[in-house]
């Protein structure tokens, strides 16, 4: 995974809530067995309607997404998060996401931002203005200039700012899995019995 | 020294811990549109699976259930899962084999979903294990091949919200009812972040097949899994299953601690009041826009529900049992277990579909569908005009050919009624398996309480 520290650039807007996985990468894409190939299906039934926001021409290219409450809610698809990433977008700010979602964008380094109601308004009432995701200081420049803080989990944090392949990491923790396994993991089932 | 109460996910998380935030899974399971992308990883790595004996795959999301070929690119992917699982030892039951069926429903019915597990999958229903009091949840495809390369996952331990139902369930009314009207109450988003235990006398009172379908839908709500206490109706499910414990009697005693000690706190309590349960359908675009059978479509209360009235082509204030419907589906993760096919021959037994509807039984698994042939429920509903097809998920999030068509609507027994989820285009209605079946022979949303006594 490539590092990732900052995100600036104009914000493109998506004013809807609950804004679920099946919208952004429908099920009829999810046949392919590559980890590319889905930027083009992005919000494929929404993007036929000329009025979807997602078509303006100033939100074109735009890095940021703004968008509503729990978004990415429903399917685990990861795929979602691919399309998004394909599409262009390195950072989508809502007030809230589904956590599945979450995690799914967390492993490929597009980031993730909740902030409070007023602070998405804002994004949402100003875009395409530009506006600056910091990792590293954890912290987004609104197109007012005015800087507010988020939270993100410190392990994800690290693992983000580095592009470190968390398989990776785990795997040096390959002693404390061997312990486990050979102290305290439950029998069965051993699914080749069956 | 008195020890602090401990919830149900306290219990299983510390059975898993690694260490610091990492989590043991004693279960994984695979199907085809999530696992591609994994194997490939851990084949470019040079990784192998490290724990075959505790990962199962099958072929569901993708599979044809009727006569239809697959296409291309379903084929190739169905072929992908074959060279995976062969090239990395891992047991598939793909379609053909007995054992074959929607993931979420063969992990039960083989008797390898268990109390105080760990178990994950790559698709967001599996929370439906959690009936039995493990710790399951959806996982994405990197995770994915996470838990095949080192058996773990790196978690943050969630918060947890206990969901107590109040009262009785009323006639008609059953666990799609409970969970739906629960959904409604809390919002999609209600139980974000959290794992949802499911409590009170009513959860108690249900089968398996019933808890299960609650469970299932814990996503729905938000919830990171949703977990119910195992007991006698749990134990007396796996035992004689093909993956039950030899020494049956001592994990018993074993899954008896794992329900939450008395005290234990949560940090969210919710209580839904049965007595305002009836009958639930769906009139929206997300499964929390619900309401009784017996009402009205709602006035919109923001742009949200405005966009999804819209969409279903609804307009406020309509009765529901005013809605014709042009299709049925019976099925899926949620609701394709035998009771549920049960419950809806009871309402089809003896009637008719009705001529403007296209009806589909898609069984959950292979086994469902044998064990309802030698019940000569396939009878039933063939001769009241259904199409009685293979198992798979099918029309619950229409991967193969069955679809809706745009305009389409469709009253479902699956878990989704998101914009597209059947079919571009296509209305969905969630409701309860009896329900659907009261659709299918009406033509129209209908109180199944007016069918049978």
């Amino acid at each position: 995974m490539r590092a990732v520290t900052v995100v600036s650039g104009p914000v493109a807007a998506l004013d809807r809530a609950s804004v679920d996985t099946d919208q952004i990468i429908p099920k009829q894409f999810l046949k392919r067995i590559e980890r590319t190939g889905f930027g083009e299906f992005l919000f494929y039934d929404w993007m036929k309607d000329p009025a979807f926001p997602l078509r303006r021409p100033e939100f074109a290219g735009a890095p940021i997404l703004a968008t509503g409450r729990n978004f990415g809610c429903g399917s685990s698809r990861e795929h979602a998060a691919w399309a998004l990433q394909e599409f262009g977008i390195q950072a989508v700010v809502a007030e809230s996401f589904g956590d599945i979602f979450l995690t799914n964008c967390s492993k490929n380094g597009l980031l993730t931002v909740a902030l409070p109601a007023a602070d998405v308004r804002e994004l949402l009432d100003s875009a395409p203005a530009e506006a600056t995701v910091d990792l590293e200081t954890q912290t987004v420049m609104l197109p007012s200039g005015r800087n507010v803080s988020f939270d993100v989990d410190p392990g994800v944090r690290e693992r983000l700012l580095n592009g470190w392949d968390d398989i990776a990491l785990t795997e040096r923790r390959g002693a404390e899995i061997d312990r486990y396994e050979a102290e305290r993991e439950r029998a069965g089932p051993d699914v080749l019995a069956l | 020294m008195a020890t602090t109460p401990r919830t149900m996910l306290d219990k299983v998380w510390a059975d898993h811990e690694v260490g610091d935030e990492l989590l043991y899974v004693d279960l994984h399971l695979v199907h085809e549109v999530t696992s591609a992308q994994a194997f490939e990883g851990l084949r470019l790595a040079g990784r192998r699976v490290r724990r075959p004996d505790r990962t199962l795959a099958t072929a569901d999301h993708n599979v044809s259930t009727g006569p239809d070929e697959p296409d291309a690119l379903s084929r190739e992917q169905l072929a992908a899962l074959d060279r995976n699982c062969a090239e990395f030892g891992v047991r598939l039951y793909a379609l053909g084999h007995r054992r074959q069926g929607v993931v979420h429903v063969i992990g039960p019915e083989l008797g390898v979903t268990q109390p105080g597990m760990t178990i994950v999958c790559g698709d967001s229903h599996t929370s439906t294990h959690g009936a039995f009091g493990a710790l399951a949840f959806g996982i994405g495809t990197s995770e994915v091949e996470h838990v095949l390369a080192t058996q773990t996952l790196p978690q943050r331990r969630p918060r947890t919200m206990r969901i107590t139902y109040a009262g009785e369930l009323g006639p008609g009314c059953t666990a799609k009812d409970m969970i739906l009207g629960t959904i409604g109450q809390i919002g999609t988003d209600g139980a974000a972040g959290h794992v949802i235990e499911y409590a009170g006398e009513a959860i108690r009172g249900l089968s398996m097949e019933g808890r299960m379908t609650i469970a299932n839908m814990s996503i729905e709500g938000g919830g990171r899994a949703g977990m119910i206490a195992p007991d006698d109706t749990t134990f007396a499910y796996i035992e004689g299953r093909p993956g039950a414990p030899a020494d049956f009697a001592a994990a018993v005693e074993r899954w008896r601690a794992y329900p939450s000690d008395d005290g234990a706190a949560f940090d969210r309590e919710v209580t839904v009041d049965l007595a305002d349960v009836a009958p639930q359908v769906s009139w929206g675009t997300n499964p929390g826009q619900v309401a009784p059978i017996t009402g009205i479509v709602p006035a919109p209360a923001d742009e949200t529900d405005e966009r999804a009235l819209a969409y279903m082509g609804l307009s406020a204030g309509m009765p529901l049992q005013e809605i014709t419907v042009d299709r049925v589906f019976l099925g899926s993760c949620t609701n394709g277990r035998i009771e549920d096919l049960r419950a809806a021959a009871e309402v089809v037994r003896g009637r008719r579909v009705s001529d403007r509807v296209r009806a589909m039984v898609v069984p959950g698994s292979t086994q469902v569908k044998a064990q309802a042939e030698s019940e000569g429920l396939d009878a039933v509903f063939r001769d009241a005009g259904f199409e009685w097809r293979g198992a798979g998920c099918s029309m619950c999030l229409g991967m193969n050919p069955d679809i809706l068509q745009p305009g389409e609507r469709c009253a479902s027994t699956s878990n989704r009624n998101f914009e597209g989820r059947q079919g571009a285009g296509g209305r969905t209605h969630l409701m309860s398996p009896a329900m659907a079946a009261a659709a299918a022979v009406t033509g129209r949303l209908a109180d199944v309480r007016e069918l049978v006594s």
